[in-house]
């Protein structure tokens, strides 16, 4: 192994690879800026560039550099605008986007940026000493386990069933479930619920969906309450942005959930089925429910914490991703299917025999990953001020901005006009939401995970003709116990602390 | 030194990648191409417009290439917009595949190839049956009798949903094969790689998928091709055909491009021109090895007659499987 990794080290370090993983972050972080953007266009959009280099290596690392570029990229608009461009980034926009809205923007992108680099670094480091035994690990879930994962998933959400809002965050989820169920799905030839509309035959697209639950409704708030808009609260008179720095206090509070979230992320990574959304999504919950009663108050308003745990959980599941690919040659995301096109073009077989036939590009791929994340960093801590300066736009030019951000992000990614009336037509509904209080991260949560909760619970009734597979399978049982636990235990915790305050209250 | 030349060419190569534009020489037969890909960025139908396009200008054949993604409808949208805006699309061609066939006949969209333009069918991907390496299955007659044996525990997947191209090709092995094409049970999944997994992971006993796909994994030593539904073995595999097994099947996923309702059969004599000559090209055999595709090449009237066919073929299969 350590000779893999010598070649692979000589392979990364030359100055013309080096180059290419520089050119490649920052175009991908630039790009990953614009929502309907993500990793996978970016990618796909690079490849033509990556092979007309000849040497596979130097493509690779190119495109290394361009993946964890645009998936940082992703997180900044999440945080900055509340605009997640990826699914695997609305979990940062959760905590991300309330910090920057009082006044921690540059703070909260430097949490972000560093959880990413210990995600993506922890992510390396476990491929290359376990990829080889991991292989296993991929194929351990069944379509039964995956439905189960997804309910763990779905407890994400007890974060917004703050006081007296669990009604309101189970409706919301349920509208999320149901919105999902649009379109024709992967289980049946028929369209459902499109009313005929052959826009809709494929169902909502995700990314029209996040700016309308999202960056529209926030956008709509500014300017329907010129009197916080005109307090500029993103802080441009508090001069806070430039404020990077993290107290030691607040490093010692999310350093272990940065590692927690890096190992967890990884491993779901790992799993072909489920990825970096649903890492993010657990990561979330689980950090949520491991921290104190105090900062579990914080989760959902700008709790450095719940920021920490998506971000280290996305990128070390972006990782985790390349298990799959590299060891069975299956690509286990939409991305790593573009990848593995491109590493077929470049006469690259991903597959058992990748590390015998040719460990110089099994190794230098893990390394350049890895310089990849580290280029990362060392380009955008020095870049995050004048990043976190977008907010500090005085808002009668902002607000536009955001407006033709957001119909762009809907647009872009489908070029298709239906896509800007949806956007607009949910946005209005999202706002109207919002001013009644529904909390929306659990609608777009239920939306995300909706399709692959419904298509792995069919494929396995299907399979054991009933609901067998609940009982028969015990990974399947004690990942659902374990969603049970993680709703009902915060719901028990809060009752137990509610009745013991009115006990010594009637007590005294 | 060599450094800078080096990423110089880098970004002259993407400056070209990015406008799709070329030098043009002596043999252009059109100046310029506008292709409309009826689904998002990074999938196959627009791997295939572009590595077309590429060939094409790269070879001189075409001036300029565009490229226009329009999603929706499962190509419907795309459809409807070259049948509604005819008279302005005098330089598009629309690339398609089976599911054109597929979707029209199940009523997803309204029209059908009829009310395009056939300009050629330039490649294929044949369809493949596949088993884990490790699997007691070692060709298509054991794996009718593992499957005659207990056929509610055999399940066969695919990247498809059902009624879609990986069961319709999974119905039409077994019915040739002499078993009820709507009795086994098929289990869909969201696309190839999801399916493969699947099938690593003993969830499914064999997967339906496409043969480009499978021979990946097959050069790994991970999977085995038991059958695959082209004439004659395809070169550089020793994957037996569907027919040598006794299994009378043979099936083409083809992909090829359409063009307006009432083009001027000048400029589409110029469309089959330029692609027909593009087989000869390196840059084509670039393109086509790079992706693994099989040229398959078919133009005009004979293209019409194989979509004919094809559809005679699938919409008998659809009705016996319950889904017309």
């Amino acid at each position: 192994m350590l000779e893999g990794l010598m070649i692979g080290l000589q392979t990364a370090i030359n100055p013309f690879n080096l180059g290419m993983v520089v050119f490649g972050c920052v175009i991908g972080t630039f790009i990953g800026m614009l929502p309907g953007l993500g990793p996978m266009s970016i990618i796909a959009i690079m490849i033509p560039v990556a092979i007309t280099l000849g040497d596979p290596t130097a493509a690779l690392i190119l495109l290394a550099g361009v993946y964890y570029g645009a998936i940082f990229g992703g997180s900044t608009s999440s945080i900055l605008l509340n605009a997640p461009g990826v699914a695997g980034t609305v979990a940062t926009a959760f905590d991300g986007y309330p910090m920057a809205r009082k006044g921690q923007a540059g703070k909260a992108l430097t949490i972000a940026a560093i959880s990413s680099f210990v995600g993506g670094t922890i992510g390396a480091i476990l491929l290359m000493v376990f990829a080889p035994m991991l292989s296993s690990v991929a194929l351990l879930f069944h379509s039964a386990e995956y439905f189960a994962l997804m309910v763990v998933g779905l407890s994400a959400i007890a974060a917004f069933a703050g006081t007296g809002q669990v009604g309101k965050a189970v409706m919301m989820t349920l509208l999320g479930l149901m919105m999902a169920t649009v379109g024709e799905g992967a289980l049946a030839a028929m369209p459902r619920f499109t009313a005929g509309i052959l826009d809709l035959q494929s169902g909502f697209s995700f990314i029209t969906l996040a700016m309308a639950m999202f960056a529209l409704p926030e956008a709509l708030f500014l300017v329907m309450n010129p009197m916080r808009a005109a307090q500029g609260s993103g802080g441009n008179q508090s001069g806070k942005i430039e404020n990077l720095r993290i107290t030691r206090a607040e490093a010692r509070a999310i350093a272990p959930v940065i590692g927690r979230q890096s190992i967890q992320g990884f491993f779901i990574g790992v799993l072909p089925g489920a990825g970096a959304t649903i890492a993010s999504f657990l990561g979330y919950a689980v950090e949520r429910n491991l921290a104190t009663k105090e900062e579990q108050a914080e989760f959902g308003k700008g709790s450095i914490k719940g920021l920490a745990a998506p971000e280290a959980a996305n990128n070390a599941a972006c990782t985790g991703s390349f298990v799959p690919l590299l060891t069975l040659g299956i690509p286990g995301s939409g991305t790593t299917a573009i990848l593995l096109g491109a590493l077929l073009a470049l006469n690259v077989t991903p597959g058992p025999r990748l590390m015998v036939d040719q460990p110089e590009v099994f190794w230098a791929v893990i390394i350049s990953m890895y310089i990849g994340n580290l280029v990362l960093l060392v380009l955008n801590l020095p870049l995050i001020p004048y990043i976190a300066k977008i907010l500090s736009i005085p808002r009668n030019y902002l607000i536009p901005f955001i407006f033709f951000f957001t119909l762009m992000g809907a647009y872009i990614g489908q070029n298709n006009a239906t896509e800007l009336l949806i956007l607009v037509g949910f946005g209005v509904i999202a706002t109207i939401l919002r001013f009644a209080d529904y909390p929306l991260a659990p609608l777009l949560i239920g939306f995300i995970l909706g399709t692959m909760l419904e298509d792995n619970f069919s494929r396995s009734m299907q399979l054991y003709q009933g609901l067998g597979f609940i009982l028969e399978r015990p990974m399947t049982l004690g990942l659902l116990v374990l969603a049970a636990i993680l709703v009902v235990l915060p719901t028990y915790r809060a009752a137990r602390a509610r009745s013991r305050a009115k006990g010594v209250a009637d007590g005294d | 030194m060599k450094l800078t030349r080096r990423v110089m060419m880098t970004a002259a190569a993407a400056m070209v990648a990015f406008s799709g534009t070329a030098q043009a020489d002596g043999h252009q037969m059109l100046d310029e191409l506008h292709f409309l890909i009826p689904g998002g960025a990074g999938g196959g139908w627009d791997g295939t417009a572009r590595g077309t396009g590429e060939a094409l200008t790269e070879a001189g054949l075409v001036g300029t290439a565009s490229y226009e993604n329009m999603s929706g409808g499962g190509g419907g949208v795309a459809i409807a917009h070259m049948i509604e805006n005819a008279e302005s699309l005098g330089t598009t061609m629309m690339v398609n595949s089976t599911p054109i066939v597929i979707r029209s006949l199940t009523g997803v969209f309204p029209q059908s190839f009829r009310d395009l333009t056939l300009v050629a069918g330039t490649i294929g991907d044949y369809a493949a049956f596949v088993v884990p390496a490790d699997s007691e299955i070692a060709d298509m007659p054991g794996l009718i009798a593992a499957y005659q044996t207990d056929a509610t525990s055999f399940a066969v997947g695919g990247g498809s949903v059902p009624g879609g191209l990986d069961h319709l090709v999974a119905a039409m092995v077994m019915q040739a094969a002499g078993e009820d094409p709507t009795g086994f049970n098929y289990i869909p999944y969201d696309a190839g790689g999801a399916a493969m997994a699947a099938l690593l992971s003993g969830e499914i006993q064999a997967l339906s998928t496409g043969f480009s796909e499978a021979v990946v994994l097959a050069d790994q030593g991970e999977v085995r091709i038991l059958g695959v539904t082209a004439p004659a073995r395809i070169e550089g595999s020793d994957a037996p055909t569907m027919g040598e097994q006794g299994i009378d099947v043979e099936f083409v996923n083809w992909r090829g491009f359409f063009a307006a309702p009432g083009l001027d059969d000048d400029t589409v004599a110029a469309m089959r021109g330029a692609l027909a000559a593009m087989y000869e090209t390196e840059e084509w055999e670039a393109v086509r090895a790079r992706n693994g595709w099989v040229n398959i090449h078919n133009e005009g009237d004979d293209f019409q007659t194989f979509l004919e066919n094809q559809e005679q073929v699938i919409g008998d299969l659809m009705r016996t499987l319950g889904f017309l």
